[in-house]
């Protein structure tokens, strides 16, 4: 009992500083202050709710889960892209939170990133398996075998909760709008390296466009942000080594290679004469 | 109604995008030293070009171009490309999915591929830290 109420003495103060728009009121997003109770556990979300049942019931954001699970609560909190709900205010250490909603996507309302975007590239990439008899997914035959080590080539990259961090990290999203984006890029090789998928021709128009996979320049802060260390920076490299020794294979094999290479033999030309016999 | 905001970082999101790891500015640096090297190469070219126009216009050429300003410049170039370079060599290997680990189920406290090329970061850019204090000693001191 005596820990309880010690848990929830207010230990600090804290200003939470608040992007705040209203397309319906609102010509530009603004910043607005709420003083917040802090107590010993409390996450920034609960502040968030702690704002909207005291203070201001008209502030808006994304949450369902509260444990890092949903992906929902993504935001811009004090210089970095994580979840409301598995940051604790006091372990930020600050007196003052600036809150904004995730940046490279645009804002429905105060901190409600506009996902569709996000979610359509997501689609592009096709996120499923894809066999090359199309039935044998709906009426199958026998189990799909997977080995240990097969499912370790892309379970990390299963972890992915779509929450957008990644894109609100990442340098190439801040400036190339068709960019796929670390989140699809990564489900993208998920599928490929999956032993049981046969879908890698029918996804590469989409990983390997202009837009696609080699605009990614190793900056690393996708890895960085994740809040389920899927390392979306990894599967994006896997993918361009794939890529890049796939083709090559490809070449190599390919007939116009091997024709080159024939002409290459050297032949007689007809039109110059012999030389005569050796007279010695 | 006003329009929704793009709420795009734009270039100076490749800066000030967030608090995130020196990668990050690797990045920036990496781009910013890239550009630098070509504005420096097409200016070499018009400037090796003015020979061309016989001796004494090369040699106007090159007085105009012995400032300490424009030595500074050179030496920034070195700079750039001490940094390009090994920086380059580290991306080259990364980007083809070596040195930077396997998957693995993820285990908080995770441990990413940036973890994994992280000591070759740190003895490639103590590398070209030398190249450039050589490079500078060379420049002022050593090479008047």
């Amino acid at each position: 009992m005596e820990n309880s109420k010690q848990t929830k003495e207010t230990v600090n103060n804290v200003i939470f500083e608040v992007l705040r728009y209203n397309p319906e009121t609102d010509k530009k997003p603004r910043l607005e202050e709420y003083t917040v109770k802090v107590t010993k556990g409390m996450t920034v979300l609960d502040g968030l709710n702690w704002i909207k049942e005291n203070l201001d019931n008209t502030l808006a954001w994304r949450s369902s889960c509260r444990m890092g699970v949903c992906g929902s609560c993504a935001m811009f909190i004090n210089g970095r892209a994580r979840l409301a709900c598995n940051n604790q205010i006091m372990h930020i250490n600050t007196k003052k939170l600036v809150i904004k909603p995730l940046p490279n996507f645009a804002i429905i309302r105060d901190l409600v990133p506009d996902f569709e975007d996000f979610f359509e590239k997501h689609r592009t990439i096709k996120p499923f398996l894809i066999r090359k008899k199309a039935e044998e997914l709906d009426n199958p035959g026998n189990e799909f075998f997977q080995s240990p080590e097969e499912l370790a080539n892309y379970i990390q990259f299963a972890y992915c909760i779509k929450c957008g961090i990644c894109l609100a990290a990442c340098p190439t999203c801040a400036t190339d709008d068709r960019f796929t984006g670390p989140m699809a890029l990564t489900q993208g090789w998920r599928y490929v390296s999956d032993s049981r998928d046969e879908g890698a021709e029918e996804r590469e128009q989409e990983l390997f466009s202009r837009h696609g996979v080699w605009r990614c320049h190793f900056a690393g802060a996708c890895s960085d942000a994740c809040p389920k260390g899927v390392d979306p920076a990894m599967a994006i490299q896997l993918l361009k080594r794939d890529m890049f020794f796939k083709q090559y294979e490809k070449r190599k094999k390919s007939p116009a290679r091997r024709e080159t290479e024939e002409s290459k033999e050297w032949k007689p030309n007809p039109d110059i004469p012999k030389p005569p016999d050796p007279t010695v | 109604m006003a329009s929704t905001p793009k709420n795009k970082l734009g270039i100076r999101g490749w800066v000030c995008g967030g608090r995130y790891v020196v990668e990050r500015y690797a990045y920036i640096i990496h781009r910013i030293s890239g550009i630098g090297i070509l504005v420096y190469f097409i200016l070499h070219i018009f400037v090796t070009g003015s020979r061309l126009g016989g001796p004494e216009k090369w040699h106007s050429t090159m007085s105009f171009f012995e400032t300490p300003l424009f030595k500074f410049g050179e030496y920034l170039v070195f700079a750039a490309f001490a940094f390009h370079a090994l920086n380059g060599l580290r991306l080259f290997f990364n980007e083809l999915g070596f040195l930077i680990g396997k998957p693995a189920r993820p285990v908080f406290p995770y441990k990413t591929s940036i973890h994994h090329q992280r000591p070759w970061l740190i003895v490639l850019m103590i590398l070209a830290a030398l190249f450039i204090v050589v490079g500078g000693l060379d420049f002022y001191i050593l090479g008047e």
